[in-house]
């Protein structure tokens, strides 16, 4: 039986699909945007996550507990040495407060079906159902197959997240369990996705027009980032390229925001700080879609 | 909120609550009199009220539609020697305390010292209570494991139903002849007591219509000297309706309205009942007017919601009277509890929801003032906009009004044995405490502290905070083989005192029975009339009696951590584990927070935790529910704190569950402050795992981001609240504000003299509250934005 690796389950989820949903956050993402607010969903592995604030004065019980010497304290909190660290997570286990713990949790299908199933009535009384986000679910396709294939049994209206960077072939295994494609776009500049996430956005753009053919329902989701897929060029293209796709008539903007910048640092990564964009910017792309006959929402 | 009623609105909020000598000094002259001393006590009784209503001021205030106060003027509250007579002290600290405080002149203090005091002393209620309970009621009352409502007001609680609407009080007269005529002074061994009591009735019946009869008087008067052509045509309108009601039956909506507030006076000025009194199904009860009129075409919507209005600002007038001794001390409010249903079903089953249930809503919502309170009760019949109505008022984090469960309510009295009509013409009175309104006697006595309890059992009946054994030996426990050795030591600890509060209600019961019998509210309530019998003798169809457990999430809490700990993970042997209770954690703040943070939690749907919350629910049922009472009746349980999660917080040493000693318990049903960290549907599922319905009542607050309270974000919310009520839950109370608001009011107090937060199942001045109540709330989980 395939064990998935996930890093977060969220309940009363009302911004993910219809209805109250449980989102899913299952580890592990091909891309690596600089503004992800997920940071913690990027590796496919197991991290440590610190949160200095958390630390208590003057503990030293994860030092103690490290079986390979690899922490030490200072006066700002502790630090780990990732050349001895082999993850055998004792010293999280020990922590007393939390402030150290690992990120990424081994779980089956069946596990993961009792968890989501605790909020089944909430889903019928809303409409709502179960959401896979991440990271990337796709890049654990067989994992996430086999319990789209349980919600299914289950009669659970299905939404999954993705970045579109998959193969196709994927998309095609699970097409037909999933009652709506949550499809994020970046920019239809192929150079500026290049350079702002690791990848180009071929394959994304050639998944979601393979997808509008068959898929049950798509929303668009686009992040709006600063600097990067603002401008009222690209809003353009986008719009020009998703309306030759049938069956898509909705489109989620989603502004950036800085609720991530804390997780950067208790991944003991820098987060890059930049400034919202302004209500009146956001409106004015907002019209762009609009101008195309989409229904448009701001936030997800 | 048009000009007048504003004007109104702003003499009852800016006007500062005061005693009023005038109650305590018309009764003690009446009891003084040579009259009192010739009669029975319930004519006693009944002839004091009389004489109250005869000799009180009347008050009628510039522009008034609804007229009648208790006092001289607004805000004006009397006191009740004869239940709890103020010392000096006490009238110096309502005087002079920081929060709700109520201004005493010097008058005042020196009556009491020369005429009411040496009246009342030794035969007040509240002295009789403590010369009459058992010296282990005392040191358990002492040691913080239950409180006593009766000491401090009379049983209350209560709610009525439509039978005004249909009878004035010339009619009740009838009733209660018939019933004399029916005495059986050959075969009832009772018969002369019940003709006492209902001769005692008939003087009420009269009181009450002499104090209209005064009111129509004096409005007479002042439309003679009036020389606005509109408010003196007013008065005369006042002088007619006075005439009328409550003689006889209301034949309009404003009829129907002051008709309601002669009775709500006479209620709040025989006794001092816990929870002022409530007209409850309000839009159930003026429906019919409303109809007809509107039909008609002599009242508009507008007219409807002006008197609605004036009847609002009523209420508010009147402020809690307040209490004797360290409660005057610690706890204060200004509200007195009144909670006005809306919605549900009707007596046929079907959806009461009706117009004037909305045009309610838009009357809370334009008040804005604390009292009245107001809930919604929601059916699986009614519709989800009355619903998300509701949660538009309650998104401006005003705190009203709270959201029911009708159908939970209806299937809790019906498992209770009321009858079907009755259980459906009943609801929520108080905090959420359910009850068949016109026909039922429940009284609240006293919360339980569930934790303190455990502390004394971890003890092996010993309380380290009064030095004192007052428990039972259930055994040391560092010698408890398992957890169920635990479980049971604690359910033989929970009984023993459950006993001890029992006795001392039973004795408490009896001593209002004899001594302050109830004759004007005995009319109001169904059967008393028929049975002759006062309302606390058991004169009322149904009698219930509930004792209100406190503390179940940080119980729960308590009990996971030491089976988890303890029995199972072998974490930390018992013997550490009290050590480090005793000296508060000194020392041990790596345990502490493994305690909090390393181990499983109510209020997450996780059965690890909540398969304790049953167990600890179902000891606590079996110790009362179906105890019989002196009224005829039975024992039930509810579980809601009101405030005094404080102060058990305070009595309480440090708990297994990593809380240290002084700080507050749980409150209600809620997990404990912090212990929720998966969403509003988890703790919704976590807290039906309770059988709701074997309760009175039980008390969920959630506190949400104004965020979450967008169009779509009230759709998701009405669908969250129904499926809490599909799982048979009773009650759920959002307050909407962010936690930096608070911090801020908290700073400044000045700034946010309006915010009124829901601290229990009621709403306050979120400035009025003492820091440690707004710590409280200000700790809440709050459930952040997703
Ligand atoms: S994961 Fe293991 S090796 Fe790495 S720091 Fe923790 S205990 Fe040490
Ligand atoms: S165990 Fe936790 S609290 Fe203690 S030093 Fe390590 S990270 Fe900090």
């Amino acid at each position: 039986m395939t064990k998935g690796l996930i890093f977060d389950i969220k309940k009363y989820a009302i911004h993910d699909g219809p209805g109250i949903r449980t989102t899913v956050f299952l580890k592990g993402c091909p891309l690596r945007c600089w503004w992800c607010h997920n940071p913690e969903g990027q590796s496919p592995q197991k991290e440590l996550f610190y949160n200095a604030e958390k630390c208590l004065a003057g503990c030293t019980d994860c030092i103690a507990a490290c079986p390979n010497q690899a922490i030490t304290r200072d006066s700002t909190g502790i630090s780990i040495d990732k050349s001895k660290c082999r993850m055998k997570e004792d010293c999280a286990g020990a922590c007393p407060t939390g402030a150290l713990k690992v990120i990424g949790q081994e779980i089956s299908a069946d596990e993961l079906m009792k968890e989501i199933e605790k909020d089944r009535i909430f889903y019928q009384n809303s409409s709502g159902g179960v959401t896979f986000s991440g990271g990337e679910p796709l890049m654990q396709i067989n994992f996430l197959d086999a319990v789209l294939e349980k919600c299914k049994s289950q009669y659970l209206h299905t939404v999954v997240d993705t970045c579109g960077y998959a193969p196709f072939e994927d998309f095609e295994k699970i097409m037909d369990k999933v009652d709506l494609f949550l499809y994020d776009l970046k920019t239809m500049d192929e150079e500026e996705h290049l350079k702002s996430t690791g990848v180009s956005n071929q394959l994304v753009l050639d998944n979601l027009k393979k997808l509008g053919k068959s898929a049950r329902e798509i929303h668009v989701r686009i992040p709006l980032i600063p600097g990067f897929n603002d401008s009222l060029e690209n809003a353009q293209k986008t719009a020009q390229f998703i309306r030759n796709i049938p069956g898509i008539n909705r489109i989620n903007l989603l502004p950036y925001h800085r609720a991530g910048t804390q997780k950067y640092l208790n991944l003991k990564r820098t987060p890059k700080d930049i400034s919202p964009l302004s209500e009146d910017k956001i409106k004015r792309l907002q019209k762009i879609y609009e101008t195309y006959d989409f229904s448009v929402k701001i936030g997800g | 909120m048009n000009s007048r009623i504003k004007k109104l609105r702003d003499q009852s909020i800016n006007t500062k609550p005061f005693i009023s000598i005038e109650r305590a000094h018309l009764l003690t002259k009446f009891y003084k009199s040579s009259e009192s001393k010739k009669v029975s006590n319930p004519v006693k009784r009944a002839l004091a009220f009389k004489y109250i209503m005869e000799n009180k001021s009347i008050c009628i205030n510039e522009g008034e539609l609804i007229v009648g106060e208790r006092g001289p003027s607004p805000r004006a509250t009397p006191t009740y020697p004869e239940i709890n007579t103020h010392s000096l002290k006490d009238l110096d600290i309502l005087n002079s305390r920081e929060k709700t405080a109520y201004s005493v002149s010097s008058e005042i203090k020196e009556a009491y010292k020369n005429d009411i005091i040496p009246f009342w002393r030794g035969q007040s209620i509240r002295d009789r209570i403590f010369d009459e309970v058992s010296d282990e009621w005392k040191d358990a009352y002492e040691a913080g494991i239950f409180t006593e409502f009766m000491e401090q007001r009379a049983p209350g609680h209560t709610v009525l139903d439509n039978k005004i609407y249909k009878k004035g009080f010339m009619d009740f007269k009838e009733d209660i002849r018939n019933s004399m005529d029916s005495l059986d002074f050959l075969n009832d061994p009772e018969a002369y007591q019940k003709k006492q009591e209902l001769k005692a009735m008939d003087i009420a019946a009269d009181a009450i219509m002499i104090l209209a009869k005064r009111y129509s008087e004096k409005a007479a008067e002042l439309a003679e000297k009036e020389t606005n052509k509109k408010r003196k045509q007013e008065l005369r309108k006042i002088s007619e309706t006075c005439a009328r009601v409550p003689a006889r039956a209301p034949r309009s909506f404003w009829e129907a309205l002051q008709h309601y507030w002669f009775v709500h006076l006479g209620v709040i000025t025989e006794l001092n009942g816990w929870d002022s009194f409530n007209p409850g199904r309000l839009d159930q009860h003026l429906y019919p007017f409303y109809k007809q009129q509107l039909d008609e075409g002599s009242l508009t919507k507008q007219n409807a919601a002006e008197l609605l209005e004036a009847f609002w600002i009523k209420f508010n007038n009147q402020p809690a009277p307040p209490k004797v001794g360290v409660t005057a001390e610690e706890s204060g409010t200004y509200t007195d509890f009144a909670l006005i249903n809306i919605g549900g079903v009707k007596t046929d089953g079907t959806d009461g929801v009706n117009e004037l249930s909305y045009l309610i809503l838009d009357v809370i919502k334009e008040m804005r003032i604390l009292q009245p309170s107001s809930m919604v009760q929601i059916s699986k019949k009614g519709p989800d906009s009355f619903l998300e109505s509701a949660l538009k008022i309650i998104k401006t984090g005003f705190g009203q009004p709270s959201i029911f469960n009708t159908d939970a309510i209806i299937q809790e009295l019906l498992r209770q044995g009321k009858s079907i009509e009755d259980a459906r013409d009943g609801g929520a009175s108080g905090c959420v405490e359910t009850g068949a309104f016109g026909k039922e006697n429940y009284t609240l006595t006293g919360y339980f502290n569930m934790p303190k309890v455990l502390e004394i059992t971890l003890h092996n009946g010993y309380d380290p905070r009064t030095q004192k054994k007052i428990g039972l030996e259930t055994g040391d426990p560092t010698e408890f083989s398992d957890f169920q050795d635990l479980v049971d030591a604690f359910r033989k600890q929970l009984n023993h005192f459950i006993d001890i509060k029992i006795e001392g209600n039973n004795i408490i019961e009896r001593l209002y029975s004899e001594y302050i019998p109830a004759p004007f509210l005995s009319i109001l309530t169904s059967d008393c009339i028929q049975n002759g019998k006062d309302y606390h003798e058991g004169g009322a169809r149904y009698n219930t009696t509930y004792i209100q457990g406190v503390g179940l999430g940080t119980m729960t809490d308590c009990f996971t951590s030491i089976k988890y700990n303890v029995f199972d993970k072998k974490t930390i042997t018992m013997k550490k584990l009290l050590q480090a209770l005793d000296t508060n954690f000194k020392g041990e703040e790596n345990l502490r927070q493994r305690l909090i943070h390393k181990t499983p939690k109510y209020g997450n749907d996780d059965d690890y935790a909540d398969d304790n919350l049953k167990t600890i629910f179902d000891i606590y049922y079996e110790a009362v529910n179906g105890r019989p009472n002196t009224k005829g009746g039975k024992y039930r349980i509810n579980l809601l704190p009101t405030t005094v999660h404080i102060y058990f917080g305070r009595v309480t040493g440090a708990t297994p569950n990593g809380r240290k000693a002084s700080v507050p318990l749980s409150e209600g049903i809620s997990p404990t402050q912090g212990a929720d960290t998966q969403g509003p549907t988890a703790v919704l599922k976590s807290a039906s795992k309770i059988d709701h319905l074997k309760t009175g009542g039980t008390l969920l607050n959630q506190k949400f981001n104004p965020q979450l309270f967008d169009d779509e974000g009230i759709s998701k919310l009405v669908k969250l609240i129904r499926s809490y009520f599909s799982m048979d839950a009773h009650h759920v109370q959002i307050n909407v504000v962010s936690a930096d608001t608070l911090r801020k009011a908290q700073k400044n107090p000045e700034e946010y003299k309006n915010l009124i937060v829901r601290v229990a199942g009621y709403s306050d001045y979120f400035c009025d509250l003492n820091k440690d109540l707004q710590n409280e709330i200000i700790s809440r989980t709050e459930h952040r934005e997703i």
